[in-house]
C-alpha cells in the first residue's frame, strides 16, 4: 500500500493552475470591493462633514455597519435582499458586502484626514469665495487624502484577507475552490497551504506597495 | 451723502453669554482706510471675521455698498441671506490672515489663479497674466513657481496679499497681518499695504498691533474696548490726545512693551 505523504509535488502540479484561476476572482473581489469602499467611505465622510443635517444618522449607519460581522452582512444582502426582491449574484452581493463593510471603516479615515486640515485653509477658501465643490475638490482633499493613504492601505490588505469570507456564499474565490478540490481528492494539505501562501505573498507584496506610495506622497507634501 | 462701502447696523455677536460686540454702529466711506485696535478680546478680530462671512451674526445688518450681506430683501422685508446672496455680495471682499493661509500644496501662482479660474471663470492664460503681474506687485515675481514651505513668512503673507487681490475686491480686510512674522520682515509686507493705499481706490479696515503704522497710514482710528468703540477719529486726535481714559491706558501699555 502507498504510504500517504504529507506533500505531494505531482497534485500542487495538478492543483496550481485552477487555484490560480481562482485567485483571479479573489483579486477582482478585493479590487472591486476597495475601490466601492473607498468610494462609499468618501461620500459619507464628506455628508457627515457638509450636511449637518445628515451628520448623526451617517454616524449611526457606520456604527450600525461596523458593528455587525461581514459574515451576517454577505448573508444578509445574498439569502434576505432576494426577499424584498432584490436578487445578486453570489460576486456581486459579495463584493457590495465587502465594500460596504469597509467603506464604514474607511469612512472613519477620510473623516481624520477632513479634520486635520487646518481651519484657516476653509476660511481662506470662503474669503476666496470659493464653491463647496471646488473647496472639497482642489483644497481640502488634496490636503487630507496623502496622510490617510497608509491607513487606507491596511484596510485593503485587511479586506483582502477576509475575501475568504465570500466562500460562504458560493464564490468561486480561492478559498471556496480549495475547499472543492480538498473534498474531491480528500487531501486539503496542499490547496489550504498554497491559497495560504498566497495569501502572505500578496499581503507582503501590496503592504511593500503602500510603503512606496507613502514614501512618494511624504516627499510630494515637503516639497 | 455717498453711500458707505461698509456699514455696521446695531450688529451684535455673541459666544455663549458673552456678548463679543454690542449693538455695533460703523460706517466706512469708499477708499477710507480704517485702523482697528483695542486690546485682544475687544472684538477688534470679530469685526473683520464677519465682514467676510466667517462669522454669523446675531443681530443688527451689515451693508456692503447699500446691499445687505448678511441679509436679503424678500417682499419688501430684510430676511437672513441664503448661501447664494452671501456668495453674491461677499465677491466685493477680501481678506489677508494672520497665519496666511496660503494653500501649501500650490505654488504661489497657483495660489492667486485658483479663484479667479474657479470662481470667475478667466482662461488660465488670463488668470496667471494677472496673477503674474499681482506678484510683480508685491515683489515677489521670481518666486511664482516656489511652494508656500519654499518662501519667508514675509514672501508667504505677501504672496496671500496678491491672492486676495487678484479677486478684485472692493473692500480689503487685514488681520493682524504681520503679528506672527519676525520682526526684521514686517517692513516688507508694511510696505506692500502701504503701495496699496496708494495705487488703489480699496478700502481697507485692518485690525493692527503696529501703532506707528496705523499712526502713518489709517483716514481713522478706532479703539475697540469690550465690543464697543470706546473711541475713535483722526490717528493724530486719537494717538496725539485721546480722550477716553480707556484709549489712554491702552497706549501707554502698548507704548511702554514696544
Amino acid at each position: 500500500m502507498e504510504t500517504e505523504t504529507l506533500w505531494d509535488w505531482s497534485y500542487v502540479a495538478e492543483i496550481l493552475p485552477i487555484l490560480a484561476g481562482a485567485a483571479v476572482v479573489t483579486i477582482e473581489a478585493t479590487l472591486i470591493g476597495f475601490a466601492l469602499a473607498a468610494v462609499i467611505g468618501l461620500v459619507l465622510a464628506i455628508l457627515r462633514f457638509a450636511v449637518p443635517a445628515l451628520s448623526w444618522p451617517v454616524a449611526a449607519l457606520v456604527e450600525f455597519i461596523r458593528s455587525t460581522p461581514l459574515l451576517i452582512q454577505i448573508f444578509f444582502l445574498f439569502f434576505v435582499f432576494p426577499e424584498f426582491g432584490i436578487v445578486l449574484d453570489a460576486f456581486t452581493a459579495g463584493v457590495l458586502a465587502l465594500g460596504l463593510h469597509y467603506g464604514a471603516y474607511c469612512s472613519e479615515v477620510y473623516r481624520a484626514g477632513l479634520e486635520a486640515v487646518p481651519r484657516g485653509q476653509w476660511e481662506a477658501a470662503i474669503a476666496l469665495n470659493l464653491g463647496q465643490t471646488t473647496t472639497f475638490r482642489d483644497i481640502i482633499l488634496p490636503q487630507a487624502l496623502p496622510p490617510i493613504v497608509p491607513a487606507l492601505g491596511n484596510y485593503l490588505v485587511a479586506l483582502f484577507k477576509e475575501t475568504p469570507l465570500l466562500s460562504a456564499i458560493a464564490v468561486l474565490e480561492l478559498m471556496q475552490t480549495a475547499k472543492i478540490l480538498g473534498s474531491e481528492t480528500f487531501r486539503y494539505n496542499e490547496p489550504i497551504t498554497l491559497v495560504g501562501l498566497f495569501f502572505l505573498a500578496m499581503s507582503l507584496v501590496s503592504a511593500a506597495a503602500i510603503r512606496l506610495v507613502e514614501r512618494y506622497l511624504k516627499r510630494r507634501v515637503a516639497r | 451723502m455717498t453711500m458707505p462701502m461698509v456699514r455696521f447696523d446695531k450688529v451684535t455677536k455673541r459666544y455663549g453669554p458673552l456678548t463679543v460686540l454690542d449693538q455695533l454702529d460703523l460706517d466706512v466711506a469708499r477708499g477710507e482706510k480704517v485702523a482697528i485696535i483695542g486690546p485682544s478680546g475687544s472684538g477688534k478680530t470679530t469685526v473683520l471675521r464677519m465682514i467676510m462671512t466667517l462669522e454669523r451674526i446675531d443681530d443688527g445688518v451689515i451693508y456692503v455698498e447699500g446691499e445687505p450681506l448678511t441679509h436679503m430683501t424678500r417682499n419688501g422685508r430684510l430676511v437672513p441671506a441664503d448661501a447664494r446672496h452671501i456668495r453674491q455680495v461677499r465677491a466685493k471682499i477680501g481678506m489677508v490672515f494672520q497665519h496666511f493661509n496660503l494653500f501649501p500644496h500650490m505654488t504661489a501662482l497657483a495660489n492667486c489663479t485658483e479663484a479667479p479660474m474657479t470662481v470667475l471663470r478667466l482662461k488660465r492664460k488670463e488668470a496667471e497674466e494677472r496673477a503674474g503681474d499681482l506678484l510683480a506687485m508685491v515683489g515677489l515675481a521670481d518666486k511664482r513657481g516656489h511652494y508656500p514651505s519654499q518662501l519667508s513668512g514675509g514672501q508667504q503673507q505677501r504672496v496671500a496679499i496678491a491672492r486676495a487681490l487678484a479677486m478684485r475686491p472692493k473692500v480689503m480686510l487685514f488681520d493682524e497681518v504681520t503679528s506672527a512674522l519676525d520682526p526684521e520682515l514686517v517692513g516688507e509686507v508694511l510696505n506692500v499695504i502701504r503701495k496699496l493705499g496708494a495705487e488703489h481706490d480699496l478700502t481697507m479696515l485692518m485690525v493692527t498691533h503696529q501703532m506707528g503704522f496705523a499712526k502713518e497710514f489709517a483716514d481713522r482710528v478706532c479703539f475697540f474696548y469690550q465690543g464697543r468703540i470706546a473711541e475713535q477719529g483722526s490717528p493724530s486726535e486719537l494717538f496725539g490726545a485721546p480722550k477716553n481714559d480707556r484709549t489712554r491706558q491702552f497706549l501707554r501699555a502698548v507704548l511702554e512693551a514696544g
